[in-house]
């Protein structure tokens, strides 16, 4: 079994589409979509959701005024400033530590579990799909990643399939980390710009950092060739393999209002583009 | 005044509007809270005066007067302290994980032999200068560190209230979107009309409606897609403040790190528009 991820640093590089194109190429695979901050990847391959769990994670600290004797500690404790001067706990702000309710000494303050999402298993017509959706505000994605990340290998494992293909989170923090333990290979999508190539080379760090062997695609490569050159010999003395170039065609954000996959109904030298890139990495 | 600038996913166009509103105003001061993938200073070119390491403190044990007794390991909300218990091997001790610890500082507080004392753990910099006649500050999170909030805050505690204040949120929904949008009062969300822009556009409206925070909308690339976005909007009585079509100059402009509004400055007044619309609102 392979695990590949897809990730860019920056978003909107195209990483949804390519990682939703590989879901119609690939045979005998699962798809996860752990960009669970801002999931998009259900919108391209329309699932049924067959199964449906809670989040569990993390606390938020509750305050009982009628018990509480108004002696402040917890105000000047909370390092994060979530206890107002009137004594209401912003659970926004409110990290769960737990430090409040420890050195209350009228045990007004409690914990509570917080639900922080849902996780879904689910099926398309490309076959199964494990998704997530965290709540509104809410903190642990990184958790979240890593929960959907474990059912996922543990599914693969059990079902033999042969690949798990994941839509990782944009950014170099926590859940890019817990997305990229144990891939085989992370898929770096970037775009010929300035700050393209930077968000890259920072994710491609951590890549190094987590020893995750990396494969590199240009998006968009003729919106600034000189900088796709640049791309190029980076990747060339960083000793990164890029993997393909997909061209600059405005058929892709054509598929993307379809709500289909472009390798289904973007131009056909896209369409060549993608079929190749997949060719090189599921080896 | 702070205006922030958010989008609920990446590269719609968040940092461009950063930039060319702060560049068609005066008297800025522009924050890059983007830690994890800071890229204003790539457009802005600024000049780097001063550096400053951003820490958070994490606890350090001191085994001569530990006793294994296991509380720092109770307290700890994240699993950053693990406790041997004594036994035959030996007096027993405590493993601390830096990684996973929050620096909130309940281990310390509550060793009962006083055995923690905190130490710095170094997240990442923030650094400040001079850029086209505004003051430039950002943070950059060390590559495997994973607590961006708090290096957030520590940018954000450079505020200077007497200037206009445009802040370059991170992508997302989640913690450090929080962070950084939380002390504004006005917040610009950039999406584009398709799906996925839609899509997190919607979550990211639920985060501001949540955190009470006025805010309007950037539909950037405004042709490429469908008109669901601009319907989304005029349902849920959301002011669209400006629309960019997409244009392959402005594309190729952003590719090379320069600022629409230094080619194209007909763009100044549209941004110079959309600020004093924000004015009014407030
Ligand atoms: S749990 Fe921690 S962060 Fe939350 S209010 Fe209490 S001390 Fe503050
Ligand atoms: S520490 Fe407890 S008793 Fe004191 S103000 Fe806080 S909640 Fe009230
Ligand atoms: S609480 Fe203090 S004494 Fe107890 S195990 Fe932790 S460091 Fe040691
Ligand atoms: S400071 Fe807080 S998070 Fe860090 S180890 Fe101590 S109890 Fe855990």
């Amino acid at each position: 079994m392979k695990q590949i991820v897809v990730i860019s640093g920056k978003g909107g590089t195209g990483k949804t589409i390519l990682t939703a194109s590989f879901a119609v190429l690939a045979n005998n695979k699962i798809m996860v979509d752990c960009d669970v901050d801002a999931a998009d990847l259900h919108l391209l391959l329309h699932p049924h959701i067959r199964e449906r769990h809670e989040f569990r994670s993390g606390k938020t600290a509750r305050l009982d005024k009628k018990i509480c004797n108004r002696c402040g500690k917890c105000i000047v404790l909370c390092r994060f400033g979530a206890i107002s001067d009137d004594l209401t706990i912003d659970p926004i702000s409110c990290e769960g530590c737990g430090l409040c309710s420890h050195v209350c000494p009228s045990g007004a303050i409690t914990m509570e579990e917080n639900i922080a999402g849902e996780w879904f298993i689910s099926d398309t017509k490309y076959g199964p799909f494990i998704h997530a959706k965290l709540g509104i505000a809410e903190e642990n994605s990184g958790k979240l990643v890593a929960k959907i990340r474990q059912v996922s290998k543990d599914m693969a494992e059990k079902g033999r399939f042969d690949y798990v293909i994941v839509d990782g989170p944009p950014g170099i923090g926590c859940p890019v980390i817990a997305s990229l333990s144990g891939v085989d290979c992370a898929l770096v999508v970037t775009e010929p710009t300035l700050s393209g190539l930077h968000d890259a080379r920072r994710v491609i760090e951590v890549c190094a950092y987590f020893k995750v062997p990396v494969k590199m695609v240009i998006n968009k490569y003729d919106l600034n060739i000189d900088i796709s050159k640049e791309i190029e010999a980076y990747s060339q003395s960083a000793n990164i393999e890029v993997a393909g170039k997909i061209r600059f065609d405005s058929s892709i954000p054509k598929t993307l209002v379809k709500g289909i996959t472009a390798v289904e109904g973007a131009s056909e030298a896209v369409i060549r583009e993608i079929k190749d890139i997949w060719k090189k990495i599921s080896i | 005044m702070i205006i922030s600038v958010a989008s609920g996913k990446g590269g719609t166009g968040k940092t461009t509007i950063a930039v060319n509103l702060a560049l068609s105003l005066s008297n800025v001061q522009f924050l890059d809270c983007d830690v994890e993938e800071p890229n204003a200073h790539i457009f802005l070119k600024p000049e780097i005066r001063e550096k400053f390491l951003a820490f958070i403190p994490v606890p350090e044990v001191d085994e001569a007067k530990c006793n294994a007794c296991g509380k720092c390991r109770e307290v700890c909300a994240y699993h950053a302290i693990a406790v041997i218990p004594p036994g035959d091997s030996g007096k027993g001790s405590v493993l601390v994980f830096p990684h996973l610890c929050h620096g909130c500082g309940a281990c310390s507080l509550l060793c009962p032999q006083k055995a923690i004392k905190e130490v710095n753990k170094e997240i990442g910099v923030v650094e400040i200068g001079q850029a086209r006649g505004m003051q430039f500050i950002h943070g950059k999170l060390n590559v495997g560190e994973i607590m961006s909030p708090p290096l957030i805050r520590q940018v954000e505690d450079r505020i200077d209230s007497d200037k206009t204040v445009i802040i370059d949120a991170p992508p997302g929904t989640s913690c450090p979107v929080i962070a950084a949008v939380k002390k504004s009062d006005y917040c610009i969300l950039v999406t584009e009309p398709t799906p996925f822009g839609l899509n997190d556009l919607v979550l990211a409206v639920e985060v501001l409606r949540k955190m009470k925070i006025l805010f309007g909308v950037v539909i950037n690339r405004s042709d490429i897609g469908d008109d669901k976005v601009e319907r989304f909007c005029q349902d849920n009585k959301i002011p669209i403040l400006m629309r960019i079509p997409f244009d392959k100059e402005i594309a190729l402009l952003y590719s090379r790190g320069i600022p629409i509004v230094q080619e194209k400055t007909e763009y100044k007044d549209r941004f110079r528009n959309m600020f004093n619309k924000i004015k009014e609102r407030l």
